[in-house]
């Protein structure tokens, strides 16, 4: 496997440079027609990595913790930790129904919250730990930072119900958050299933009118958002602009569509590609 | 020793089957379909699954016994509730049936097997098999039956080359990137075309999901199969509310893309229902952009998407999966794609069970007349790895599969998992003698991508054409 042999078995990719522009494993260079040692075993190191990230726990009390400063900035309510039905990964992993709600202690929590309330919620917040722990570690506080930010400047006033951190809980986990928090709106923080190269890929759903048992097509998705993906301020541009739309147009998912970048788009033109001279 | 017919039955349980000192009940036919299922995790979830082994197998028998007529006689889901239901009924051709209609579930399974059953005669009864059918014969057919059968039914397609001809596999090029970066998606493009990738559908899931990111996707794809003269087609693989509105704003769309399930609640809850894909492919239509055939369609399926949006009327996954199909070939798809690794474990948990997943979807499809591809795939929270792909790839090469995916290095860096790269599809073509559409194939060696199309050997060079575009790209990077 050393460079001299491979120079002289293995066809390289003269596009291998390539690689400065994405992440994409392009240009591996082939023997015959199959992949070279080198990287073949890149790939089995990754798999195993990836399969690792999703049985790393989520820290919840490093998260609480991180998220106090923001909590007491902006006046929140104590941070509420919440858990699933689902008593553990292996669990998790095969009762998907499980993990889209909350266990009864859970919920009682946010019953009493409600109860001390007198009205409801503009917008609910759940971090849930979803397949990626280190999504929600590496991006949360910053995330959310970025997005109060803009909260706070707009020209509406948003009530932001107190945070929930949820442990083995899947996106549709948010509907019943908001519906027991009498939120107007949830926004569920979730770490998508790592892949290969992105074991850091936060998921965001935005869901109008929460209520247990709605499906996906009431939803709004934005994905992928990690330090090399989607920016903490392009997610939190285009979660303003369904926020706002949500809110003006009293509803979520396929009847509202993401058009914040519609304006840009024509503005700016179209950005050339190499392959076309 | 059993007692399974209709008229037999009571009201309480239409299947009994008395086995040793034991009777073993079946209240519906649809439980009767579960229970026969193969074991994986989806129905488990469900609920629906054989509670032993055993009667998993006896279930096995009374299905076989169960009349192909029956199922058109008795819906698993009600006609009044259900278009997908009402579709399947009204779609049923009795004519295309009338060779097999005396036939029972074990009965058919030996006609798909012996040597009247050939090709021709299989495609002149596409028409007379409903979903059902198709998903009851399967239960009881070993890996190598559904190879085997799928393996006669030859499919073919066409917009601007012709996809699943015998002897030949196509691949779809799938560029992703997780934020839509144009260049990123270039390099991956060339990347893909230069290993000979790309004749099923050059397709990009969207990082974000908007009309106008969509459009911008379009015009990039199109603008490179027309430069390079390719012949191929693109799709953007974003909701098709959102495709009829690029077409209505005046991009070039090849194909509508839409992910559907098998139940009308299903697709209900991906926001669309049959009225929607029928104005879809005549809006696609309209565009006239085909150049050797007019199928217009790209979907995809995948086993547990009913289950996953609660609409599964407790049917087992792979019948509502088989249901998919029948949505499918209402509209004349060019790529039906079976995303069989991709929803996870709690679906299909392991490289057994998405092995089998694949083969059935695969058998499925083809029997009921569809160009059925495979999204060989699974996630990093299954029990499967590449060891697994090589040998579904490998099944599925031998049953004459319609497409593949490609993608670079198997990492799909958008949607976060893993399938067949480019290098796997020469594999399967080296190793199955397995050949591109005969006018992608004819491109590539104009292109001097293969140096030897027979052998499928690639070039030591760089073709011409694509160094400039290399050169370009640097000279891009460092303005």
């Amino acid at each position: 496997m050393s460079d001299k042999q491979d120079l002289d078995i293995v066809t390289p990719n003269a596009w291998e440079s390539l690689r400065t522009f994405t992440d994409a494993r392009i240009g591996l260079g082939r023997t015959g027609v199959s992949l070279p040692t080198s990287a073949l075993l890149e790939f089995q190191l990754a798999h195993a990595q990836a399969q690792d990230a999703v049985h790393t726990a989520l820290d919840t009390k490093a998260l609480e913790t991180q998220l106090d400063r923001l909590v007491s900035e902006h006046e929140l309510p104590e941070t509420l930790q919440l858990h699933s039905r689902a008593i553990d990964r292996p669990t998790y992993l095969q009762r998907p129904d499980l993990g889209r709600r909350l266990d009864e202690p859970s919920a009682d929590k946010l019953r009493n919250q409600v109860a001390d309330t007198s009205s409801g919620f503009d917008l609910a917040i759940a971090v849930v730990d979803g397949l990626s722990s280190k999504a929600i570690s590496d991006n949360t506080s910053e995330f959310l930072g970025a997005l109060f930010k803009e909260l706070t400047q707009d020209q509406d006033d948003w009530q932001i119900a107190p945070l929930t951190i949820v442990q083995q809980g899947r996106v549709a986990i948010g509907d019943e958050i908001g519906e027991l928090l009498n939120a107007r709106a949830v926004l569920v923080l979730v770490g998508e299933r790592p892949g290969l190269s992105s074991p850091d890929s936060l998921g965001l759903y935005l869901t109008w009118a929460p209520k247990i048992g709605l499906t996906d097509a009431r939803r709004n998705c934005i994905s992928n958002v990690r330090k090399s993906g989607l920016s903490h301020s392009d997610a939190v541009r285009k979660v303003i602009y369904l926020l706002k739309e949500a809110r003006r147009l009293k509803l979520s998912g396929v009847d509202l569509k993401e058009r914040s970048e519609d304006t840009l788009i024509e503005a700016g033109g179209e950005k050339r590609n190499f392959l076309l001279p | 020793m059993s007692d399974s017919s209709p008229q037999a039955a009571s009201k309480q349980h239409a299947f009994s089957y008395i086995h040793g000192t034991r009777t073993y009940h079946f209240k519906t036919l649809a439980e009767l379909m579960a229970k026969a299922t193969p074991a994986r995790s989806g129905d488990r979830l469900a609920g629906v699954t054989a509670q032993s082994a055993e009667e998993r197998v006896i279930a096995q028998y009374v299905l076989a016994d169960v009349p192909l007529k029956r199922f058109l006689q008795e819906a698993l889901i009600p006609y009044e509730s259900d278009e997908v239901t009402r579709l399947i009924m009204d779609e049923h051709d009795a004519d295309a049936f009338a060779p097999v209609s005396h036939l029972t579930v074990g009965d058919f399974r030996n006609w798909l097997l012996s040597d009247q059953a050939t090709p021709e005669i299989l495609t002149a009864l596409h028409q007379g098999i409903t979903p059902e059918m198709a998903a009851a014969v399967s239960k009881i057919m070993r890996n190598q039956d559904l190879i085997l059968v799928a393996q006669k039914c030859q499919v073919t397609s066409a917009f601007r080359n012709t996809i699943g001809l015998p002897g030949h596999l196509s691949t779809r090029l799938q560029p992703n990137h997780p934020t839509d970066d144009v260049t990123g998606i270039a390099a991956s493009i060339l990347d893909g075309l230069l290993y000979g990738s790309g004749d099923a559908v050059i397709g990009i899931n969207p990082a974000t999901d908007n009309v106008a990111q969509a459009i911008k996707l379009m015009k990039l794809m199109d603008g490179v199969i027309q430069e390079y003269d390719i012949p191929t087609q693109s799709c953007v693989l974003t909701h098709v509310t959102n495709t009829l509105e690029a077409i209505e704003k005046g991009a070039p769309v090849d194909l509508v893309f839409q992910s559907i399930g098998g139940t009308e609640a299903t697709n209900t809850s991906f926001g669309f229902n049959l009225k929607t894909l029928a104005e879809a492919q005549d809006a696609a239509l309209s565009l006239k952009r085909g150049t050797v055939g007019n199928n217009v369609m790209y979907f995809e399926t995948g086993q547990g998407s009913s289950l996953s949006a609660n609409a599964h009327h407790g049917l087992d996954q792979q019948t509502c999966e088989a249901r998919a199909y029948g949505v499918a070939r209402k509209y004349s798809p060019l790529l039906v794609n079976t995303v069989v690794g991709f929803i996870g474990p709690e679906y299909l948990f392991d490289g057994k069970e998405i092995t089998r997943a694949g083969l059935e979807d695969h058998f499925c499809g083809k029997l009921l007349g569809l160009p059925m591809g495979c999204d060989i795939c699974y996630t990093n929270h299954a029990q499967a790895d590449q060891n697994d792909m090589d040998n579904l790839l490998t099944l599925l090469g031998v049953a004459g599969c319609t497409f593949i995916m490609g993608i670079p290095g198997s990492d799909d860096i958008m949607l976060n998992y893993q399938t067949t790269s480019f290098h796997d599809a020469l594999y399967v073509r080296r190793a199955l003698g397995a050949r591109p559409a005969p006018e992608f194939e004819a491109w590539l060696t104009k292109m001097q991508i293969f140096q030897d199309a027979e052998g499928f050997r690639l070039n030591e060079k760089l073709p011409a054409p694509f160094a400039r575009s290399l050169q370009l790209a640097h000279q891009g990077g460092e303005s």
